[in-house]
């Protein structure tokens, strides 16, 4: 076991070194040793009463509900959509360009439309989050919901399953599939639209925290900000990969498309 | 994309079913019908004043049109298109020779594992400020984190691919005395080659992505992204006919991308369909 894990993260410290000594020979101001970073969080971010300080606490906070949250509202609606689209007769093909058209846009050339109407604020980063995920979510609802074998839903009907049931135990599970391949990439695209739209738009936030870093031209405070987002991506991730494996674990395709 | 249109065959009997091709005609009739009410419910909300910040659909179209011929959009457009394409080729370069390494030595897969876990769940964009302070033209920055963040779905789309190589062809080639560059190289990366496309067309989307990002944050630079930034400092409709119309464009972008490589990946990888 330690061994293993050995063999796996040995490579870490050893890059983490060669940076310090790489900094430090260096001298350059744009690349900070990690040491220096490392301290620079503990006093900016984790010297506080309960390990956060308020400015960590009054940035990690709404950033971590903008993006948890417009995820979550981006996921219920695009799979809500996605499925009435779908069963309703040909209704699929008439929204069909429109879909393909909106996933086709560039999400972040979305963030404009949101700060000519907001200017500033939570709605900005929420609209931009939802109208930049929210498309392929519903393309592949869409694609799930039209696709389930029609056999399966008339035996269901005939044998007089209510609709309810029909949906959540039938539709639902048989269209899941599609429905995570929609999700797999809706995770990182949130957090980018999140970090691009608190940069621009936005006065708290870790993305402000890092255009206020930038126009000082604070260095370690920049690569603090890299740390903490890759830390945020990864643990979203993880999470994310968990629901999915718990949800889709009954279907063989899942594990090999991971 | 959805449902495969079969192509209609001459030729070929089909009794009582609609041809493919009258099918085919009724779904593009629908596309048609239901592009042309999005259209026209938005005129009407426009006109009627229900949000006071939406210009008309006519409006915006015209716009969409008018930018066509303003020179200064052209050029941003150009620039943005061109740094996306620069990036590009760069992160099949840097990504596919590494995915093809760590695909093919799981020692050094095995050791790397844990850095690639790290960085690749970093968002992109994060790095702009840091990377507007390390390459100092401007477009050496956007082209550098398009080149990023391009290169992560082809090198794991390419280890992916190397690593589902049919096990019987290698070593059949091994077996007849081909050194591992020659199975690599015959085996490996045709074999592969699907996937890295797919990787590729994954990360088409990305170049844009970053491109338009990068210049919404340094604004003499052109492209885009500066034109968005810039029509988004006005307020009310007009600024928004501006934003919109620029949309279309970036819209219309996507999609011929998109369709362009989705084109190729039928050519290319036919062998391999049929």
């Amino acid at each position: 076991m330690i061994r293993m894990l050995f063999r796996r993260l040995w490579l870490i410290p050893v890059v983490l070194a060669g940076w310090e000594w790489l900094a430090r020979a260096w001298a350059n101001p744009f690349l900070p040793p990690p040491t220096r970073i490392a301290s620079w969080m503990r006093e900016q971010w984790f010297s506080g009463p309960l390990l956060l300080t308020e400015q960590a606490v009054d940035n990690f906070v709404p950033s971590l509900v903008r993006v948890v949250g417009s995820w979550s509202a981006a996921v219920v609606i695009g799979i809500t959509l996605g499925v009435a689209i779908g069963r309703i007769g040909r209704l699929a093909d008439y929204v069909d360009p429109l879909v393909e058209f909106g996933r086709a846009v560039p999400p972040p050339a979305m963030l404009p439309v949101f700060l000519v109407l907001f200017t500033m604020g939570t709605q900005v980063q929420v609209a931009t989050i939802v109208f930049g995920i929210i498309w392929p979510i519903l393309l592949n609802s869409i694609d799930g919901a039209r696709g389930v074998d029609s056999m399966q839903i008339e035996t269901a009907t005939v044998f007089g399953v209510p609709a309810h049931l029909r949906l959540f135990r039938i539709i639902l599970p048989a269209a899941s599939p599609k429905i995570f391949a929609g999700l797999r990439l809706s995770v990182s695209l949130a957090l980018i639209l999140m970090v691009i739209s608190e940069l621009k738009g936005s006065t708290d936030g870790i993305g402000y925290l890092l255009s206020v870093a930038s126009n000082n031209a604070d260095m370690p405070g920049i690569w603090a900000g890299v740390v903490v987002l890759g830390v945020l991506g990864f643990a979203l991730n993880s999470l994310f990969l968990m629901i999915e494996r718990r949800m889709l674990g009954w279907h063989r395709g899942a594990r090999r498309t991971a | 994309m959805t449902a495969e249109t079969t192509p209609a065959r001459a030729g070929q009997p089909n009794q009582g079913r609609p041809s493919p091709s009258r099918a085919r005609r009724g779904k593009l009739l629908r596309h048609a019908v239901g592009v042309a009410a999005f259209l026209l419910v938005w005129e009407l909300a426009a006109r009627a004043g229900l949000l006071p910040w939406l210009p008309a659909a006519s409006a915006s179209l015209a716009r969409v049109a008018e930018l066509a011929f303003d020179p200064a959009f052209a050029g941003d457009l150009l620039s943005t298109l061109t740094a996306a394409a620069a990036g590009l080729p760069l992160a099949v370069l840097v990504a596919v020779p590494i995915g093809l390494l760590l695909g093919t030595v799981p020692a050094v897969e095995e050791t790397t594992r844990a850095i690639v876990e790290f960085l690749r769940p970093i968002p992109s964009v994060a790095l702009i400020p840091l990377a507007l302070f390390f390459f100092q033209p401007e477009i050496n920055a956007k082209v550098a984190l398009i080149v990023y963040a391009a290169s992560w779905p082809i090198l794991i789309n390419t280890l992916y691919g190397v690593r589902d190589v049919d096990p019987v062809a290698t070593e059949t080639l091994r077996s007849f005395g081909f050194g591992s560059a020659a199975v690599i190289w015959r085996v490996s990366l045709p074999s592969a080659a699907p996937f890295i496309y797919t990787g590729i067309r994954l990360a088409a989307s990305i170049t844009l992505i970053l491109a338009i990002s990068v210049e919404y944050f340094v604004g003499g630079s052109g492209g885009i992204g500066a034109f968005l930034i810039q029509a988004s400092t006005g307020i009310g409709a007009d600024a928004m006919l501006d934003v919109i119309a620029t949309l279309v464009w970036a819209g219309l972008v996507g999609l011929a991308v998109n369709v362009l490589l989705l084109r190729a990946e039928r050519r290319l990888f036919r062998w391999r369909h049929a």
